[in-house]
């Protein structure tokens, strides 16, 4: 039977069983979390066990070949957030990226002078 | 002096910054259509589980009911300099979608919301949410064709904005337009920083 803390995707789900069947069905991640533009890089020399990888897991390890944050990479695999982020979180397990968080982490932290940067950029567009 | 000190920041290498704008308010107000004006507009899902548990204190189990959601979301980027990208998402404005909102506004600069003022009561939530949040904000006024317009006195009263909280007219559809919201903006959260924090 199982346990409460595990979150089965049961046939309600419907188009949902697909994508987080790559997941081997798990809905939440482990190790920190991180955020949605925080910062993907591809850490690896050489990928000891490519066999231990999904396809999905090569392509988003290759989009992380340049600092890539995890939403670009969710718009670039074109799969939901969700499974992106477990597919990242395994990668991480296994030391093949890295995840930065962003440089503000909380309101009111985004110091002045990067405003100053974005507002010069923005009416420069 | 409450939250100072985050400015001196060690000299490490400048990394790229990501900075998070969020856009919400009510269904059709014109979110895509004004990231679309503005950015490079990217496709971005989000499936996730969500679940009601029934509240009622007098049931023996708590009663689970599980429902999927794919939640297409409106996401745009700016690249404004090669470090430096301005990262747009629109939430979707319906209540049920807010588990979203909790991850997307931590460390976001602020917010806009996108009002029409045939529906006002739509961004409602919107505004509650951010107030409580203390996460910066404007409103912006998408005038449609043909709808009635207000002053932007007529929409602060009606929204019982402070005085302070600017209020723009503005056409999603118009790309300096939109420009003009996301500076409107970032002067504001600018202001805001410069006020002394009184408490």
């Amino acid at each position: 039977m199982p346990s409460n803390d595990e979150r089965w995707i049961d046939a309600e789900a419907g188009r949902v069983v697909r994508p987080y069947a790559l997941t081997r069905g798990r809905t939440r991640h482990a190790g920190d979390a991180f955020d949605l533009v925080a910062s993907v890089s591809a850490t690896y020399s050489q990928v000891a066990d490519i066999a231990a990888l999904a396809p999905e897991h090569i392509a988003v390890l290759q989009l992380a070949r340049v600092p890539t944050t995890v939403v670009d990479i969710a718009s670039d695999v074109d799969l939901p957030l969700g499974v992106v982020r477990i597919l990242l979180a395994d990668l991480r397990e296994l030391g093949l990226v890295a995840i930065a968080a962003p440089v503000p982490t909380k309101p009111r932290q985004v110091d002045r002078n990067t405003l100053r940067e974005v507002l010069h950029g923005l009416r420069g567009l | 002096m409450a939250y100072g000190g985050y400015e001196a920041t060690e000299k490490a290498p400048r990394r790229h910054r990501a900075i998070k704008i969020l856009l919400a308010g009510g269904f059709g107000v014109g979110k895509t259509t004004l990231v679309g004006a503005v950015s490079e507009i990217k496709p971005l899902r989000t499936e996730e589980l969500l679940t009601e548990t029934s509240l009622k204190k007098d049931s023996t189990a708590g009663v689970e009911r599980k429902t999927t959601t794919t939640v297409a979301m409106d996401f745009g980027r700016i690249t404004l300099r090669q470090d430096l990208v301005l990262y747009l998402f629109g939430t979707p404005g319906q209540e049920r979608f807010w588990f979203m909102w909790d991850e997307l506004a931590l460390g976001a600069l602020g917010a806009v919301v996108l009002a029409d003022t045939r529906r006002l009561a739509d961004c409602f939530p919107a505004i509650d949410y951010f107030e409580r949040r203390e996460i910066p904000f404007i409103v912006a006024l998408n005038c449609f064709d043909g709808a009635r317009r207000y002053s932007a006195e007529d929409v602060r009263v009606a929204l019982d904005l402070d005085p302070g909280l600017p209020i723009v007219m503005c056409d999603a559809r118009s790309r300096d337009s939109a420009k003009e919201v996301l500076i409107a903006l970032v002067e504001h959260v600018l202001s805001v920083a410069d006020e002394p924090v009184s408490r």
